[in-house]
């Protein structure tokens, strides 16, 4: 798993959608095919992933919405584990 | 004596995540492993475009999610459109399950600006001439097109290809030919044994040795390309010694509505004896998926007999496949014979050995007739059960 840059702006990959499913009582995100359900720190980043904000505003985000501080680490590596499932792309 | 473990009853179910609307049975292909119905040409009168709609509207109040848009061939509804807008607009994810015959750029484009969000395309092999022999067509060239449009629409390309003894030796030239195309997704599914492909069987299932082949294969090509396509192999399960957890048990995720509104726990399971399935033209998709004794009647475990009734597995694999165990065994209630804790196992690994003497098929060659094709005109009712196998 490689590191993702703090200005890097990652998005949901292009095919994918995410949304919030009342059924469920959670965000999904889906794919051809497939689903997979969001717990609520997995919502709470991807939600946020729009290509427009960066790595940091993500994280500053975050913490000034759920009043906490320190998230970047572990922020930073959720986005490495949803690029390295093809959930987020970073564009260029 | 008391110390079987006391069945559960089935807990109300979550949503129907999955629906799959098989819009018709009408295709322009004659595939030999095809899993609709054999006596297909004798179901009653396709649904109008206003029960579809009204089929999506219902299934999604409930929670259903993802769509499959599959057939027989879905091109061939004129309605695919508006019945893909509508689906778009309630917030489905929709999948058009298809094989391409049909596609032109006109449809490709209106079916993008009506909100479709992924194709999957079906090959039958890497080939124009076993593609063709496999499918009783001309149809590689045309499928190859579509392909190209597809990608042209910027769609996550989903290529499918069915496996049997007459193709799995192409895995390599396949995976080729997906990576040429330009597929993101690679599903190689093996033949599951219903419908046509049970008529076929001893003609379609693979040898040992060329599972193992195809194995080593896949394990080549996903080193060499990594995750840039993304290759799902499904297991020939009559090679397992455990079962698929088929649905996700019957009724518990996925609903699937035929052609003329019948409404099934799984694509198959009409031919399940004693188990009576509604229609959508007569009850609700609530009262169908909470209330209906099809829907019902194999849920949570109560059905089960030994030896799953005590198995600590049943949880995982629920038992297997209902219609693999009818199919097979004559009861549906029983353990789908490809675990081999089944007393009936033997049935299934006779098979494999008795594929293994029966003659190959080529392509091209005299033999033909050995193989049905798909085909209204010799719509074929299933009415006994074999177990010593099919033909």
């Amino acid at each position: 798993m490689s590191a993702v840059s703090a200005t890097a702006r990652p998005a949901i990959a292009h095919g994918l959608r995410l949304q919030w499913e009342p059924a469920q009582e959670a965000h999904v995100l889906l794919y051809p095919e497939g689903m997979v359900k969001l717990n609520g720190s997995a919502a709470a980043i991807l939600t946020r992933c729009d290509g427009v904000r960066t790595v940091t505003d993500i994280v500053a985000d975050i913490e000034r919405t759920y009043g906490v501080a320190g998230l970047s680490a572990e922020v930073a590596a959720f986005v490495a584990l949803a690029i390295e499932r093809s959930w987020l792309e970073i564009r260029p | 004596m008391n110390a079987r473990t006391e069945p559960t009853s089935a807990a109300r179910p979550g949503p129907p995540l999955w629906l799959l609307l098989e819009l018709t049975y009408r295709c322009p292909l004659h595939c030999v492993f095809c899993y609709n119905p054999t006596d297909f040409a004798n179901t009653g009168q396709e649904l109008g475009t206003d029960d579809w709609m009204r089929v999506l509207r219902e299934a999604r109040a409930l929670g259903a999610v993802q769509l499959g848009l599959s057939g027989g061939e879905p091109l061939a509804r004129e309605d695919l459109e508006p019945i893909v807008a509508q689906a778009h607009t309630l917030g489905f994810y929709t999948n058009l399950i298809t094989s391409g015959i049909g596609m032109t750029e006109a449809r490709i484009k209106a079916l993008k600006h009506a909100g479709l969000d992924h194709v999957q395309l079906s090959f039958q092999d890497s080939t124009r001439e076993m593609n063709d022999f496999l499918s009783s067509t001309r149809t590689f060239e045309l499928k190859s097109q579509v392909a190209a449009l597809i990608r042209k629409y910027d769609y996550p390309m989903v290529l499918n290809v069915v496996l049997h003894r007459l193709n799995i030796d192409h895995v390599d030239e396949i995976l080729e030919m997906a990576e040429r195309i330009g597929a993101q997704y690679v599903e190689l599914a093996n033949t599951q044994y219903y419908g046509w492909a049970w008529l076929n069987r001893d003609r379609l299932l693979p040898s040992r040795e060329q599972l193992r082949r195809a194995e080593a294969t896949l394990q080549r090509f996903r080193a060499r390309v990594g995750e840039k396509i993304k290759v799902f192999f499904v297991v020939p399960d009559y090679f397992e010694t455990r079962p698929k957890a088929c649905m996700n048990g019957l009724g518990s995720v996925f609903l699937t509505i035929t052609p003329d509104g019948t409404a099934l726990p799984c694509h198959a399971a009409r031919m399940l004896p004693g188990l009576t399935f509604p229609n959508v033209r007569e009850a609700s998709v609530q009262a169908i998926w909470y209330d209906s004794q099809g829907f019902n009647h194999f849920r949570g475990d109560g059905w089960m007999k030994e030896p799953c009734r005590s198995c600590p597995e049943k949880t995982r694999d629920f038992g297997g496949c209902r219609c693999q165990a009818y199919l097979l065994t004559g009861d549906a209630a029983n353990a789908d014979p490809v675990c081999d804790l089944s007393p009936h196992h033997h049935l299934v690994t006779e098979a494999v050995e008795r594929a293994a003497q029966t003659h190959p098929v080529s392509a091209g060659k005299a033999n033909e007739k050995v193989l049905v094709f798909r085909d209204h005109r010799i719509s074929i009712p299933v009415t006994t059960v074999r177990p010593g196998g099919p033909g």
